[in-house]
């Protein structure tokens, strides 16, 4: 049955007879099929993400369901058959990126390691972003080029650099963008690059 | 992408180099079978394309293509100058389309020239090319000086024929390997694409990039596009398939060195103002009928972008905060960053999504680079090879100093935003799942940071605090900053009515107007996100009405909802499609009608002031000679920094002699190898199954590829005595790795220059962290690929040279 998407069965169920669709897809295994799918999805939250990995762009349903305890349970992920990109299609990635959104190997808490120490620990968020905040400043403050030796003004900061940004949305790639510029960062790099 | 992934299909010929898109990019491929097998040949549906997969490792592109050549590794250069040498002496390119729509008429400086394998300018003392003499000879009113007949000598395409005279087929044979029957069937189907009913796509990935010439690989291949007539209409182009999620989006929004948002140049030291930096960094017009739109608009992009991010603290009087910009002088990418880490001159790095232990080349380099920092961030959703590094193999954690910060940031499922794919299709994607445990968006993260910064300098002081104290942040909560409110601030808006714009045509450089990233104006007008919209194949003859695949309400793509750049290409000098079965655009005698036109909407093609058709050039032609490039104005072949034979070509002159060589200028001991001791050519490939290091954390990805390996010919197998499964050691200059031996078919003995090379072949996905790496700890020990790649990179971008290098391989 790996022929019928699920869109055409819901075309079919649309239609409403059940003979007509029995007679169009072969008895058995298309009843099962809608069965399965039906208990899985019924009554789901369809939302619309694009996949993780490369830049083809394949659109991807997901489907969602709110537990009793006001937690999100992600049911299934599939390729969108509406996309004149992918048409529906995944490759083996795409196909398991269920396994990359619901994870146990994800970071959960923010980490840090001491100079010289052999092992993580856990810490607050405000420990972090104050010592991250602090070492920024002090870097930047250490590092800080008003003018160069011509006396050219510059204001750039030679001491800290960024990389990143390919695994994430555009509008956080321009805030990230935005925000170090203001710092005076000029080395600032991506995955384009490497 | 010059065009989009569903365009393929609209294709009469394909060449596929540095890339494996049945492999790395599966989904896009269907495109490419299509083209190939669609029964309903007529326009727009493509069938019975041909397939020409040029690649080192035969890979299951090349089983479905009609020609595979077996090609060395970073020589494809040598490859299309020998397919631009094989249609201009045959005179096979599209007459009207060069003429007309390139700068192959016009004429270049006389002290140009080419000799032994350099370009003129060329200074050896400081391995820089000075490239006044590659730029145009001009009459007295400033334009070029041009022969339409192009028999000038020093018209641009007499130096471009001459130049590749040259890369005759047993040239080409002597260099790359492929034989010289192969490559004259080759010539011969490339050779009919400069036909007005004919295209040609070409579609490359980091295979073309990833070398010292990368720059030049691609540009080799534009070059044989625009002589074939082939950019800018349905079914052609240059097409990079690019490697992850938003690659493309990120780049436009300038998370790079070189460039603020939008491509605009970074402002460098003694540009005093705007003006002076606009004249530095905007393209001049070059003629009475070019545009020159970009250079034209330059100051307008450039102060939307001030205003957008300093408000009313830029100002006409004190120049829209030009000085609150930072003024770069010298190259700040990538392998300078970490140049600089190895000389203790960098303190603090933050990795965003993106591990520096296993994606710099050079990995012993990286790791010395990492542990001379003060400090480390690393913002991901799962524990990387750089967030572990300080425990790596072979590493002491307590002679390691960085202080090391793993701050949790959700994932792709967690936030929306809008990720723009290869072919600059611009898709919003919604919030699926709350954040996982503590994590918190990465921009989220940025605010905060930024918050806490801004107090500490309120309170304490400290360098120009100035572009942090009147940087904007005008969201309903600074510290929680909405991906739709800063998708407007890029989209910009008129700041007198606080209306959204609907084009970057309305961008001001008065203050009037604000735009974040003038490329993406246009994509949130006053009517909505567009990157929501979702017209797609759930009704075709609706929602795709020319039949060239376009679906204008499907997201948006940039610019301004082009789906083909530099369409105004795709029709003749009236405004007729060169082939009316693939309209691009066409002029109906009072508009341009199609695609969105890369042309004012109503300019009349036959108005003898109308504009020529490349309008972001400032000669408003397409360059087949550009002075754009470091390392010459026309691709020539130099082989890899590491090589198994000398340039056949000139030999003196046998590497790039512009590359820049970062071990020698910073004193420390040359880490290239030489072909005595490391005989055997290397390249790095992907695997279907694992994007990166990222898969490394899915366990059914694997378990479907679970361990690396290195891909071996049979007759170096048989030479080495090593059969499928077996542990082998490959060791190049820099260090080793130890993984499986997979002895295959699908790479095999190539004859160049007078020798008998082998290739093989490595995939990158593994390192010491993830399921696989915990499930073999011993083993994982030797498995970064990176230990052994050059820390080189290429002569324009610095993209480091993955792709071509030279090792010795041996059982353990």
């Amino acid at each position: 049955m790996a022929t019928v998407s699920r869109r055409d069965f819901l075309k079919l169920t649309a239609i409403g007879a059940g003979a007509i669709g029995v007679s169009e897809l072969g008895f058995d295994m298309a009843h099962a099929y809608e069965v399965r799918q039906q208990l899985r999805i019924a009554g789901a939250t369809e939302s619309h993400s694009i996949c993780p990995y490369c830049a083809v762009g394949c659109s991807l349903i997901a489907y969602t369901r709110k537990n009793a305890d006001g937690s999100t349970a992600l049911l299934q992920i599939e390729g969108d058959p509406d996309s004149p990109v992918n048409e529906g299609r995944l490759c083996p990635k795409g196909a398991t990126a269920m396994e990359l959104a619901n994870s146990n190997r994800r970071v959960e808490q923010p980490k840090y390691r001491a100079p010289g120490a052999s092992d993580w620990q856990t810490v607050s968020w405000d420990f972090v972003l104050d010592k991250v905040a602090q070492h920024i400043k002090d870097s930047r403050d250490r590092t800080f080029v008003t003018k160069d030796h011509d006396g050219k003004v510059v204001n750039r900061c030679d001491g800290i650099a960024f990389a990143g940004g390919a695994a994430f949305s555009n509008e956080e790639g321009y805030f990230a963008s935005k925000v170090l510029r203001s710092l005076g960062l000029v080395y600032l790099e991506q995955q384009a690059r490497v | 992408m010059t065009n989009h992934w569903r365009d393929i299909k609209n294709a009469d010929l394909i060449l596929i180099n540095g890339a494996n898109p049945a492999e790395a990019h599966p989904i896009g491929f269907q495109w490419f079978m299509r083209a190939k097998l669609d029964p309903q040949r007529g326009p727009g549906n493509g069938g019975g394309a041909k397939i020409i997969h040029a690649d080192p490792r035969f890979s299951r592109t090349s089983a479905v293509s009609d020609l595979y050549l077996r090609i060395r590794t970073g020589t494809d250069v040598a490859y299309f100058g020998g397919l631009i040498n094989y249609v201009l002496q045959h005179d096979l390119h599209h007459a009207e389309y060069v003429k007309h729509y390139t700068n192959a008429p016009l004429l270049i400086n006389k002290d140009f020239n080419f000799k032994d394998g350099l370009f003129s300018g060329y200074d050896a003392a400081t391995r820089f090319y000075n490239v006044t003499s590659w730029g145009y000879d001009l009459d007295g009113s400033g334009s070029p000086k041009r022969d339409d007949s192009l028999q000038n000598p020093r018209c641009v395409f007499q130096l471009i024929k001459k130049h590749y005279e040259r890369y005759t087929p047993e040239m080409v044979s002597a260099i790359t390997g492929i034989p010289q029957a192969d490559f004259l069937k080759v010539a011969e189907m490339v050779g009919e694409m400069g036909r007005a009913d004919k295209v040609m796509t070409i579609v490359y990935a980091v295979g073309l990039t990833h070398h010292t010439t990368g720059g030049q690989l691609i540009r080799s291949g534009a070059v044989l596009q625009l002589l074939l007539g082939n950019i800018g209409r349905p079914g052609g182009g240059m097409n990079a398939e690019r490697g992850h999620a938003n690659i493309q989006g990120n780049t436009d929004n300038a998370l790079s060195w070189e460039i603020l948002p939008g491509y605009l140049k970074t402002p460098a030291p003694g540009q005093k103002n705007i003006d002076d930096y606009v004249r530095h960094s905007a393209s001049k017009k070059l003629g009475e009928f070019s545009w020159n739109f970009f250079g034209t608009n330059y100051k307008k992009f450039t102060v939307s972008l001030l205003k957008s991010w300093y408000g009313n603290a830029a100002t006409k009087q004190n120049d829209f905060a030009f000085d609150y910009l930072p003024k770069i002088a010298e190259n700040a990418s990538w392998l300078t960053i970490f140049d600089r880490a190895m000389k203790g001159q960098m303190e603090g790095l933050m990795l965003e999504g993106m591990t520096a232990t296993s994606i710099g080349p050079d990995v012993s380099q990286i790791l010395e680079g990492l542990s001379k920092l003060k400090w480390l961030v690393v913002l991901d959703a799962f524990p990387t090879t750089s967030s572990e590094f300080w425990h790596a193999p072979g590493m002491d954690p307590a002679a390691v100093q960085t202080e090391v910060f793993l701050l949790p940031a959700t994932h792709w499922i967690e936030k929306d935003g809008a990720f723009t794919n290869s072919g600059r299709w611009v898709q919003w994607k919604d919030q699926v799942l709350p954040p996982q445990g503590e994590a918190r968006h990465d921009h989220w993260i940025f605010a905060d940071l930024f918050q806490r910064l801004k107090l500490l300098y309120q309170q304490h002081g400290g360098k120009f605090p100035d572009p942090l104290m009147h940087l904007t942040m005008d969201y309903a909560n600074p510290l929680r900053p909405e991906l739709d409110e800063l998708a407007q601030e890029m989209n910009g808006k008129d700041l007198k009515s606080g209306k959204r714009l609907a084009t970057f045509v309305k961008l001001q450089d008065d203050g009037s107007t604000a735009a974040g990233n003038w490329l993406y104006t246009g994509m949130y007008p006053e009517k909505g996100n567009l990157a929501k919209r979702r017209d797609g194949v759930q009704d075709i003859a609706k929602n795709d009405p020319t039949g060239m695949g376009f679906f204008p309400n499907w997201a948006w793509s940039w610019p301004l909802n082009r789906r083909v750049m530099y369409n105004r290409a795709s029709a003749d000098l009236e405004g007729r499609p060169w082939d009316p079965k693939r309209a691009g655009i066409k002029w109906t005698g009072e508009k341009w009608v199609g695609d969105v036109p890369d042309y004012p909407s109503k300019m009349n093609p036959k108005d003898p002031k109308a504009w020529a058709p490349f309008i972001m050039n400032g000669e408003g032609v397409a360059r087949l000679f550009s002075n754009s490039m470091s390392d010459g104005p026309i691709p020539e072949h130099y082989e890899p920094m590491e090589s198994p034979v000398k340039n056949p070509l000139h030999p003196d002159v046998s590497s790039s002699p512009v590359a820049f060589l970062y071990d020698k200028h910073a004193g420390r001991p040359d880490r290239f190898g030489t072909p005595d001791e490391y005989p055997i050519v290397a390249t790095t490939y992907r695997l279907t199954e694992h994007e990166h290091y990222l898969t490394q954390q899915v366990r059914k990805l694997v378990e479907l590829q679970p361990e690396p390996f290195v891909e071996l010919p049979e007759g170096l197998a048989q030479e080495k005595g090593l059969q499928t499964g077996d542990m082998v050691r490959v060791r190049s200059k820099r260090g080793k790795i130890e993984v499986r031996a997979l002895v295959s078919k699908r790479l095999g003995p190539l004859h160049v220059a007078g020798k008998n090379v082998w290739q093989v072949g490595i995939p990158i996905h593994w390192g010491f962290v993830g399921v696989a790496a915990e499930m073999y700890p011993e083993k994982a020990q030797h498995w970064l690929v990176n230990a052994l790649t050059p820390f080189v990179g290429d002569a324009n971008s610095r993209t480091p040279e993955f792709k071509a290098f030279l090792v010795q391989v041996e059982k353990v």
